[in-house]
């Protein structure tokens, strides 16, 4: 049945009216909760269920193959470890949690159903439903004495809108030079094209931008730092993970059109890719917020991911999809801790850090791991990725970009380890002891455990991503 | 695969559990709450592992050049990777000072650490199967991932259970390791994309591009040059060890270090061999420089601990003089002044840890004349500052012997220039010794009669002599120093096969090859 290849969107959709609904009437905060958790998890197992499905839908706009249906998987799981993770969402007003809980699911589903997009509006019109519902939730915040919401919200309008604007400009550029906005017609021009005019590249780079922007890669980073300080906690921990996925997802089927060894193509990518890294690593060193910190790393890992896609190879791209899956898993993990630490939905510093190994030994614990992870020390899934993403780039023979990124691996482990320091090294007295909830206990042990244990057998994820790929390449 | 490897038949799996025991042992210690059951634990783990690997040296067939007691399961077919553990003459004795220190570590911190004691042992025995780990990967990505595991454990150790400046000597530490080892993933990688593989026997003895090799090398060398560590990469080294507990210290100077000796012999003289022939004489020079710089700035420290570290230096630059020679002798050489540097190093800072407990100070002046005092314990040091000092019947003097045999056979100058060495290690050492036994605290030679004023002070601080645990600690590592100054040639012999093998690898041949070629 036609139907059923469309399930997870159709989850996506029944669970954001469900939402509606709930914000029409006054229900307890713990209703909403618990629903929250429950209606995420449904989605997770409406994904799974549509893992093998194959199809195609609205005249061919929109696919459904192994490679959509991997990453929807990845953003509903990312999807319910945040609403896991923010659980009693302390940092948003109590009356406006459910409406703060369908924007961040049609949020997820606008990039759901990028994953599947394979033609430039259906594209730019899923791109801008996932970013309509940030617009909206950036600024819901409650906090006592912090005004910085609004500004954040504008900013990530501003940029936003901007981003899209280059990323409009540049379809059209891609489809004046080519006659169609399909993808499956442009990846048979776009390589001959490339070579020829420059208006083909120069078009698909623009097109990219609105996806850079996303990704939080160098020269569309310059909202993150500021929206992730001004945003919610909770918030921030969604901004800083679903949309990268979503941005991965497309940017490789974008960098595959190029086909296979385009210098001045790879050559760009890895311009920005450099300064992504360098700009990210040296501005977070002297962050003392953890939002500002985690926003600069997540710059400088946007370089890395992009490492993976300048390779335009098949290895490459596996490696960025599972760099992004890892991703994910390592910033949720940050964000918990950062949300937890934060009993009142502040902002933390390096100074609320202190004495945490006393206060809550697990949330210590899942931010030591999670900081080696994105330092990419191993056994974690960090040094997993960048060891398959520097395979790739050596592979290719790309040594400068590798080199480069190494060295930036170097000063990045410097920050990482403050974090690691400040929760394990300073001590004080009288401590009050923190203590979380069973189910957030949990959550810490799962991502301690899973950032390692997929660091340590990655054959699973990569299988998964090989295969997602044949499809598209 | 098979033809390099002699699979494991002694009844369990003999290498995965000395590494993984420890482990185990470390996340049982985290539901242990009970302070002195804690010490046991961490005691009777490390113990364990001592006792499990002991069959590597009784079933060690020392005839054979394979890698033995070989376990191969898969793990990540789509890389071509596969867990594979085995060892050779030479790893053989890394595991098994290993095993033999870890528990001297717990039971030399017995009374020093006092708070966070759970998480001080569950760091301690992960530092165990990390150390022990990158001594039995075969290959390279499993050396990688043990090698760089134990930099968050070290980090701890020093950053919290260390000395006032233990934030700075952390992150120095962590800093210069971190940056050093990457360089050495992206040479793994470019190995990989070669060859296919990452198993180490198959990466020996191809015939790679002379510049090819030569990156590699530079990598991989600066990676070991650092942990080792060569001048003027050293200068993490003396703040390290300064800071850090004596527990701490010992895992650094015992075992750390090995990694960088361990690594050169290894990696770079199989894979890059003729890489090595040609950087040899640079590597010759830096160690010598490593040793005159060693041994010249432990003259002129008064804090004890310091004139080791820097001492340290200097011993280690014996060790890269004897791998760069690239004979059989030296790279002997080299190897049993690994294994005696652990032994006599990991003493004197257990010695300096012990008297640290009794008089809070580690400056030569503050814990002179102690001779009057503590009999039994400058007994020890004594033995352990001229086993350090190389001399005749002490371990550490057939290491150095050998690597001084092998220089003065290859390049007279460098074997003379060692020899200052050994003259300026006579000094510091015997300078330390003189003060620290006999001299008062203004540094005056103490005699009979003036005892009074100092001796009362000394007695009011209660400067007992040596404890049943702590006499038991030194007596175990004495008996090392004098077993290996007698009779080297157990130990000798375990490596010999191994080494020679090496030698041909990596051997003079290859000299001969590149300047044949560079011509």
């Amino acid at each position: 049945m036609q139907g059923l290849i469309f399930i997870p969107e159709l989850a996506f959709i029944a669970v954001s009216l469900i939402f509606f609904f709930i914000s029409l009437g006054k229900p307890s905060r713990a209703f909403v909760q618990n629903a929250a958790i429950v209606l995420s998890a449904i989605l997770v197992l409406a994904s799974l269920g549509g893992l093998c499905e194959k199809g195609s839908l609205f005249y061919d706009a929109y696919r459904i193959d192994a490679y959509s249906q991997i990453f929807k998987v990845i953003i509903s799981i990312g999807l319910f470890l945040i609403i896991f993770m923010g659980y009693g969402l302390r940092g948003i007003s109590e009356k406006y949690h459910p409406e703060y809980l369908m924007f961040l699911t049609i949020s997820s589903m606008g990039l759901v159903f990028l994953t599947s997009s394979v033609e430039l509006i259906t594209m730019v019109l899923s791109l801008e439903i996932s970013s309509f519902s940030l617009y909206v939730i950036i600024p819901f915040r409650k906090t006592a004495g912090f005004d910085k919401q609004m500004e954040s919200g504008i900013k990530y309008v501003l940029f936003g809108a901007v981003a899209s604007g280059i990323s409009l400009y540049g379809s059209s550029y891609v489809y004046g030079a080519c006659g169609t906005t399909y993808f499956y017609q442009l990846s048979k021009i776009i390589p001959g094209m490339i070579a020829t005019s420059p208006m083909a590249m120069i078009g698909l780079l623009m097109l990219m931008t609105g996806f850079f922007f996303k990704l939080a890669m160098f020269p569309m980073h310059f909202w993150t730092p500021d929206v992730y300080e001004g945003a919610a906690n909770e918030t921030a921990g969604f901004v800083a993970t679903l949309p990268k996925i979503g941005a991965i997802a497309l940017l490789i089927r974008l960098a595959a059109f190029a086909g296979v060894d385009r210098p001045d193509f790879v050559k760009v990518l890895m311009i920005l890719s450099f300064f992504s890294m360098t700009i990210g690593n040296l501005s977070a060193l002297v962050q003392t917020d953890l939002k500002r910190l985690a926003a600069y790393s997540s710059i400088a890992h946007a370089g890395y991911i992009m490492i993976g896609l300048l390779t335009l190879s098949t290895s490459g791209f596996s490696a960025a999809i599972y760099y992004g899956a890892g991703y994910v898993l390592m910033n949720v993990a940050l964000f918990y801790v950062i949300y937890h630490v934060a009993a009142e939905g502040g902002n933390v510093t390096f100074d609320s850090l202190k004495g945490l190994y006393k206060r809550s030994p697990i949330l210590a614990m899942t931010l030591a791991v999670s900081a080696l992870a994105l330092a990419g020390i191993p056994p974690t899934m960090g040094f997993t990725g960048k060891f398959m993403l520097f395979t790739a780039a050596i592979e290719k023979k790309y040594y400068a970009i590798v080199i480069l990124a190494v060295i930036n691996a170097g000063i990045a482990g410097f920050y990482y380890l403050k974090l690691i320091r400040a929760a394990y090294t300073t001590t004080e007295e009288n401590i009050e002891k923190t203590v979380l909830p069973a189910s957030s206990y949990c959550l810490g042990c799962v991502l301690i455990v899973g950032i390692i244990a997929i660091g340590i057998m990655p054959q699973f994820l990569i299988e998964m991503a090989l295969k997602a790929l044949e499809t598209i390449l | 695969m098979d033809q390099h490897l002699i699979y494991n038949s002694i009844g369990y799996p003999v290498l995965s559990a000395v590494t993984f025991i420890p482990l185990a042992g470390a996340l049982v210690a985290l539901f242990i709450k009970n302070e002195t059951m804690l010490k046991l634990w961490g005691f009777l783990v490390t113990v364990f592992a001592l006792v499990l690997s002991l069959p590597l040296y009784t079933n060690f067939d020392a005839t054979s050049v394979k890698f033995q007691f070989a376990e191969v399961y898969p793990w990540f077919p789509a890389l071509n990777l596969d867990y594979v553990v085995g060892v050779d003459g030479m790893s053989t004795l890394l595991v098994l000072l290993t095993t033999f220190i870890m528990p001297l570590c717990i039971l030399c911190s017995w009374n020093y650490i006092k708070d966070r004691l759970q998480e001080f042992i569950f760091v301690v025995l992960l530092m165990e199967t990390a150390m022990i780990g990158v001594f039995i990967s075969l290959n390279t990505v499993m050396f990688y991932i043990f090698w760089e595991a134990m930099l968050l454990p070290m980090y701890l150790i020093i950053a919290v259970w260390g000395g006032p400046r233990k934030d700075y000597a952390s992150i120095k530490f962590f800093l210069y390791t971190l940056i050093g080892s990457v360089f050495l993933l992206v040479a793994i990688i470019a190995l990989y994309i070669k060859t296919g593989t990452f198993f180490i026997p198959d990466l020996m003895g191809q015939n790679y591009a002379f510049m090819f090799q030569f990156w590699i090398f530079l990598a991989c060398a600066l990676a070991f040059a650092i942990k080792i560590p060569m001048f003027p990469l050293h200068t993490w080294l003396p703040a390290a060890h300064v800071e850090a507990p004596t527990a701490g210290s010992v895992i650094l100077a015992s075992i750390l270090l090995k990694m960088g000796g361990y690594g050169f012999l290894r990696l770079c003289l199989p894979i890059t061999p003729e890489a090595v022939a040609v950087c040899a004489p640079y590597m010759i020079g830096i160690s010598v420089v490593s040793i005159l710089a060693g041994g010249y700035l432990a003259l002129g420290q008064s804090d004890i601990k310091k004139l080791i570290a820097y001492s340290s230096v200097g011993h280690m630059g014996f060790v890269t003089l004897g791998v760069f020679l690239l004979n059989s002798q030296g790279i002997k050489g080299a190897m049993l002044q690994m294994i005696n540097h652990g032994i006599t190093t990991g003493a004197l800072f257990i010695c300096v840890g012990i008297i640290y407990e009794r008089t809070h100070s580690r400056e030569i002046s503050a814990n002179s004349a102690l001779g009057m005092f503590m009999p039994i314990y400058v007994t020890f040091l004594g033995i352990f500052s001229l086993s350090s000092l190389a001399f005749p019947g002490t371990n550490s003097f057939v290491g150095e012997f050998l690597v001084l045999l092998a220089a003065f056979g290859k390049y007279p100058v460098v074997g003379g220039l060692a020899v200052v060495g050994a003259v300026l290690a006579a000094a510091y050492m015997l300078r330390l010794l003189q003060k620290m036994v006999w001299a008062d605290s203004d540094g005056h030679a103490h005699h009979g009669h003036d005892e009074g004023h100092h001796g009362h002070e000394k007695e009011e601080h209660h400067l007992s002599d040596l404890g049943f645990r702590e006499a038991a600690m030194l007596v175990f590592l004495t008996i090392f120093v004098f077993w290996i100054g007698l009779n080297p040639s157990p130990i000798l012999k375990i490596m010999n096969a191994s080494v020679d093998n090496l030698v041909t690898q990596a051997g003079a041949d290859k000299v001969v090859g590149v300047t044949a070629a560079m011509k």
